[in-house]
């Protein structure tokens, strides 16, 4: 516990769900907030919201979750930033976490900006790494800005909770353990009323087709401007359909209409950490950099040998990629 | 109706470069430009304006003095006026502190029935400064919008950008919105409305101006502080193959039957 704010006590991390499946990040989050909590001494808790949510907590308590604060409403089914920054607000003020960790997706970059000004706090944004500080127990936030070009280490010394939002991808997934069990605790203290909701979902459209999931993709085979057309994923997908894998795309391919954007890998995109990420055709621009030089190995097949990419390529192959992925392909049967 | 626009002023970051033995950024020489995203949500605004020509779409940004040269590009877009938070005081603001003058600002400019902020902005690429302005506003927020369907009397239809697809959204206005680069393709600044942008007087407020306490401004009421800063480390650097393609094929792939990836 931190001397200089004695009322305030524990790592929570925001169980955000989607048609009442978690999140791929907030068993992202149970793991970093486990890591946090043992360092500090303090219990690791998560606050899930929304309807008929079944054994999500759980789920919750099996990958290490101490406590999870529930409240289940008609009203929370699907996330709407008043509804849910006043439920948590509330909750947060009650229970004084020290910490709160919240996915940096669409939705967790909403209601994070909502929450630091109700309890008037700082919040980091986007965090990709996250240390106890030995001396005093609090928390050093590490992220990337200026488009990947600097990283800043953030310290939020005066004011509690000390709130992150965390990039998805990044952190270390939680260890299952069957059949652990928690504390719930059934947050029934605040009232919500349909009039207080100013914003209406009339509706949600997913993409059709397949969904891709870069974060859990073990082998990542991504395509850059070099492809030249659109017709060069195909070649991609056949090398990625070899390897158990899946395609991905730098901006610049997806600025040229190639692909659609859910395939961008990078700073404005997703950051994956695959096994294997094969870069085709890609330059390695900073911000594309940023979005995947945590992965085990890196292959770059680039026609310009001076091109960035290969200063973090485990391995680099300066060539055309029509030439070399049919070799590889050839290989590989 | 009253739309107003909030603008930032942020260096060029595909230009930026880091002093290798200092490891800062270097900012000389950086050009700075309209936060791309800030011109969708102008661009927005602009494109009610077209439709309902009584509209007003004002602007407003907080930065230092040559924030000034940005709002006139803001101008020669194609808004009416343009407003400049300005002060000693308010440098060195994060989140927290920047929304709260931001927020002052908008309070001091009375009425607004939209309120246009980017997604992010790419110097500091957070996306908190829309909602936390929202919030202190106690006006309902959308954010990542994409597109604008219905701009009805009491209410505006937009579709939110979720990771796999969209939400249709219908807010209750007065409210803020924030915009993504997929809402619209920005107008250049039209040769007509450059000349008489020079002309517009820019509207400049200090603390005072805006009824902001001075320590709720800027270094000083920003709760996160900057522990330190390092340029990302580079990975070091791995093996070029060589050989003929056919070489480098076969290598590539002994290597990932090594690590047991095929
Ligand atoms: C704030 C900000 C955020 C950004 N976020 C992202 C992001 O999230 N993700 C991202 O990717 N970018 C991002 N960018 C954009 C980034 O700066 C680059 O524009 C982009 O990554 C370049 O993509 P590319 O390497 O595919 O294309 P290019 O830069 O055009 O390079 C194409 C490469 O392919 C090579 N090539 C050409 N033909 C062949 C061939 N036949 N075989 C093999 N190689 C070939 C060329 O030599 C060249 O190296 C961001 C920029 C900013 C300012
Ligand atoms: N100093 C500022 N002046 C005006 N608007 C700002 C300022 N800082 C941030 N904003 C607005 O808030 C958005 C998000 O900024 P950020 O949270 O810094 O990524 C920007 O796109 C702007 O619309």
């Amino acid at each position: 516990m931190n001397k200089k704010f004695p009322d305030y006590n524990g790592v929570w991390v925001f169980a955000e769900q989607r048609d009442n499946k978690l999140m791929g990040v907030v068993y992202e989050l149970l793991g970093e907030g486990r890591k946090l909590a043992d360092e500090i001494g303090c219990e690791l808790s998560a606050i899930l919201l929304g309807e008929n949510l079944g054994t999500l907590a759980d789920e919750l308590f099996e990958y290490g979750a101490d406590n999870v604060y529930i409240k289940e409403s008609p009203l929370l089914k699907t996330y709407t930033t008043d509804a849910y920054s006043k439920v948590i607000g509330r909750a947060i003020e009650k229970y004084k976490p020290e910490i709160v960790l919240i996915g940096a997706t669409h939705i967790g970059r909403d209601l994070g900006p909502c929450l630091s000004v109700e309890a008037e706090t700082g919040l980091t944004a986007d965090c990709t790494k996250l240390e106890i500080d030995h001396e005093d127990k609090k928390i050093l936030q590490t992220r990337p800005a200026f488009g990947g070009n600097l990283m800043a280490t953030i310290i939020c010394p005066d004011t509690r909770p000390q709130m992150s939002t965390v990039r998805p991808g990044v952190m270390d997934k939680a260890v299952y353990k069957k059949g652990r069990k928690g504390k719930l605790v059934v947050l029934d203290d605040v009232e919500l009323k349909s009039e207080e909701i100013r914003t209406k979902v009339i509706d949600v459209c997913k993409k059709i087709g397949e969904t891709v999931s870069l974060t859990d993709a073990e082998v990542i085979v991504s395509g850059g401007k070099g492809l030249g057309n659109k017709e060069g994923f195909k070649l991609l997908k056949q090398l990625a359909d070899k390897l158990n894998g899946t395609i991905a795309a730098s901006r610049a391919a997806v600025d040229s209409g190639w692909i659609d954007h859910s395939y961008q890998v990078g700073q404005t995109g997703t950051t994956v950490k695959p096994k294997l990420y094969i870069a085709c055709g890609i330059f390695g621009a900073i911000q594309h950099i940023a979005g995947c030089k945590e992965s085990d190995m890196i292959i770059a097949i680039n026609t310009n040998e001076n091109a960035p990419i290969f200063e973090i390529a485990t391995y680099g192959i300066v060539g055309d990629l029509y030439k070399v992925i049919p070799a590889m392909l050839e290989e590989l049967n | 109706m009253r739309i107003l626009v909030c603008v930032k002023q942020v260096p060029d970051t595909s230009e930026v470069k880091i002093d290798p033995v200092k490891h800062t950024l270097i900012r000389e020489g950086v050009p700075s430009i309209l936060n791309p995203d800030d011109a969708n949500a102008l661009e927005a605004a602009l494109q009610i304006k077209d439709k309902n020509p009584d509209t007003i779409v004002d602007v407003i940004s907080m930065g230092p003095p040559q924030a000034k040269l940005m709002l006139r590009e803001c101008l020669a877009m194609g808004a009416d006026n343009a407003f400049l938070l300005s002060d000693r005081a308010f440098g060195g603001a994060d989140t927290i502190s920047t929304s709260r003058t931001i927020a002052y600002g908008i309070k001091k400019l009375g009425n607004v029935d939209i309120v246009f902020a980017g997604r992010q902005a790419i110097d500091g690429d957070t996306a908190q400064v829309g909602p936390q302005i929202a919030f202190r506003l106690e006006l309902p927020v959308v954010t990542y919008v994409q597109n604008i369907r219905e701009v009805k009397e009491n209410s505006i239809i937009v579709e939110r950008q979720l990771e796999d697809g969209f939400e249709v959204v219908e807010v209750q206005k007065p409210c803020l919105l924030t915009a993504v680069k997929e809402l619209n393709e920005p107008r250049f600044m039209s040769i007509g409305r450059i000349v008489g942008a020079f002309d517009t007087e820019i509207t400049v407020y200090n603390h005072e101006d805006i009824d902001l306490d001075q320590e709720l401004c800027g270094l000083k009421a920003s709760p996160t502080k900057v522990y330190r800063s390092f340029t990302p480390e580079p990975k070091g650097k791995g093996e070029m193959l060589t050989g003929t393609i056919n070489d480098m094929a076969h290598t590539v792939v002994e290597k990932l039957k090594e690590e047991h990836l095929v």
